[in-house]
């Protein structure tokens, strides 16, 4: 392996400070004493205690993570479908809208998604009835259409990787195609179907624009109440509630880092 | 036999129809609806807009919104510096992503998996509170004006909240590892040799870059720079929490007709707009993605 120039090192040195030195510094900050949260004031961890005393951010936090699960499990299952569609089918009649489709959801900008996600739901209102009230249900469904198509590449993307042989075998020794399916398509692609699964459930989590246009009034989600504290600038409790997220985060990428290390490495 | 057959048939079109018609619902039939209603004229009522069909049944479709957006100084602007700020903020990340890509494809495998994640970490940690970070350090008693004025380089805080330059600043911190996750499969897949070729047969260093690894690299860039141009162009997050009131980006905008001014079919319109100007760029995107899939399969 070639050294690395010192322009390449000072640019990684320097990419990965600017990534990661404004995370350190909230972390750092949320112990802070002070309720300026720019002034140091004093190792304290009451900002913590006065999180866990918040009545608004932890309802937010549990009805984030009620639409969280919905979508990701909902997301899961059609992307799952999607995926084997696009990878196994072949041709079929539509499949070039429906990739386009799959695809779109990922790379249109949120405030468009948002803005026509509500506007069906007026409308569905004024002609249906339903939703009666916008809220948990209209959240998960916005959710869900937008996950599904990162479900979608990820298992497409599995099953092109692996080769058809093993499910071609299994046909020939006379499996029907529904049971090759369940048998050895499903159990090869568990994998993708976890990471699909997590990335939806970090996607909902994170969502702020979608979830603000299509959510009802006395339905926030997280991040709605943490963008409306936010607004009015820097605040202790906030920086206690992003430690808690980072250092989660982290810890639980770097467990996933280090079994898949070991599940990987030659015995 | 048969019936099983039969049955096979039914779940492949079961496992077709069921995404497809989800996305057609809920993906698809929403943006026919935001061109419906751009095309209705703004009235105080539940929901705030004119049916488009009058009592008589005549169709009742008007332009206004449309030819307001286009004959406004203020909109055109508007769309103007939300091209100039993405494609800006795009130039930064591909000028700081492009060396540290090359940097991880290049660093042997143990590390280059760390480095990879690292990358990736942030995209698992709340993006609002990512943006939120820049709040604590580009204040005027934020950490780096406390830090310049301690080293004695100035003596009254620069101001770097609510100017274009945070919205910059914000937008290629957020983005960064979008630019960055493409370039390195592209140059992952390079062969090394070819440079180390182009410099054994009289090459300088510069002229083997900019003649073998940049055209090499070229899928990457192009779906780097997509990756982080198209998203930055709606952005909403950015510019509120860390622009000021006059560094206004389109995506701003719309949400503001929409919630603030209560204007549907202006907000519409602007979607319609902006999805125009989008239409290209998410076009070029979804085939380099198809290619890259095939190539990688």
């Amino acid at each position: 392996m070639k050294r690395q120039s010192r322009f390449i090192l000072s640019a990684l040195a320097f990419g990965y400070a600017f990534l990661y030195v404004p995370l350190i510094l909230v972390v750092v900050y949320s112990f802070n004493d002070s309720r300026i949260a720019t002034v140091w004031g004093g190792f304290s961890t009451r900002w913590y205690g006065e999180l866990l005393q918040n009545d608004s951010i932890l309802d937010a936090a549990f009805l984030s993570l009620q639409v969280a699960i919905t979508s990701a499990t909902a997301a899961t299952l059609l992307g799952t479908m999607a995926g084997l569609a696009l990878a196994r089918f072949g041709r079929f009649r539509g499949r070039t809208l429906f990739s386009g489709m799959i695809s779109s959801p990922m790379v249109m900008p949120e405030v468009i998604t948002g803005l026509s996600l509500l506007l069906l739901f007026v409308t569905l209102q004024q002609l249906t009835g339903w939703p009666g009230q916008r809220g948990f249900s209209t959240i998960a469904i916005a959710h869900t259409t937008f996950s599904m198509a990162y479900v979608a590449v990820i298992v497409q993307s599995r099953l092109m990787a692996m080769d058809e042989s093993l499910e071609e075998a299994a046909m020939d020794l006379g499996g029907r195609p529904l049971r090759v399916v369940f048998d050895i398509t499903l159990p090869l692609i568990a994998p993708a179907m976890i990471a699909g699964w997590l990335l939806s459930f970090t996607l909902s989590l994170d969502d702020l624009v979608i979830a603000s246009f299509v959510s009802g009034p006395g339905s926030s989600t997280l991040p709605m109440v943490i963008f409306s504290k936010v607004k009015l600038g820097v605040s202790p409790d906030i920086n206690a509630l992003a430690t808690i997220i980072i250092v989660t985060v982290s810890l639980g990428v770097a467990i996933a880092w280090v079994v898949g290390r070991r599940a990987t490495r030659p015995s | 036999m048969t019936a099983n057959a039969k049955n096979d048939e039914t779940w492949r079109r079961v496992a077709v129809a069921v995404p497809y018609l989800w996305l057609f619902v809920f993906f698809l039939a929403p943006f026919a609806i935001v061109f419906k209603i751009s095309l209705a004229d703004p009235v105080i009522a539940q929901p705030p807009f004119t049916a488009s069909f009058d009592e008589q049944g005549n169709l009742a479709a008007s332009a206004d919104s449309f030819r307001f957006l286009l004959t406004d100084k203020l909109y055109v602007i508007t769309y103007l510096r939300s091209v100039l700020m993405a494609g800006g903020a795009t130039i930064l990340c591909l000028a700081l992503g492009f060396p540290m890509a090359y940097g991880i494809a290049r660093s042997n495998p143990a590390t280059r998996n760390l480095l990879l994640l690292l990358i990736v970490l942030p995209f698992w940690i709340s993006f609002l509170l990512r943006v939120y970070a820049w709040m604590g350090l580009m204040n005027n008693h934020g950490v780096i004006n406390n830090f310049l004025m301690w080293l004695g380089a100035i003596d009254k805080p620069i101001q770097f909240m609510y100017t274009d330059f945070a919205v910059f600043v914000g937008l290629a911190y957020s983005y960064l590892p979008f630019m960055i996750l493409p370039l390195y499969a592209s140059l992952e897949r390079m062969d090394l040799s070819l440079v180390e070729a182009a410099q054994d047969l009289g090459a300088t260093r510069t002229r083997a870059f900019w003649d073998v690894t940049w055209p090499l690299a070229r899928a990457g860039v192009i779906a780097g720079c997509l990756l982080v141009f198209i998203p930055a162009m709606g952005e909403y997050v950015i510019p509120y929490l860390l622009g000021g009131p006059e560094s206004l980006l389109i995506g701003r905008v719309l949400f503001d007709e929409f919630f603030v001014n209560r204007d549907w079919p202006l907000a519409s319109a602007v979607a319609i707009i902006l999805l125009l100007l989008l239409v290209v760029p998410i076009v070029v995107l979804q085939r380099y993605q198809a290619r890259d899939q095939e190539s990688a399969a």
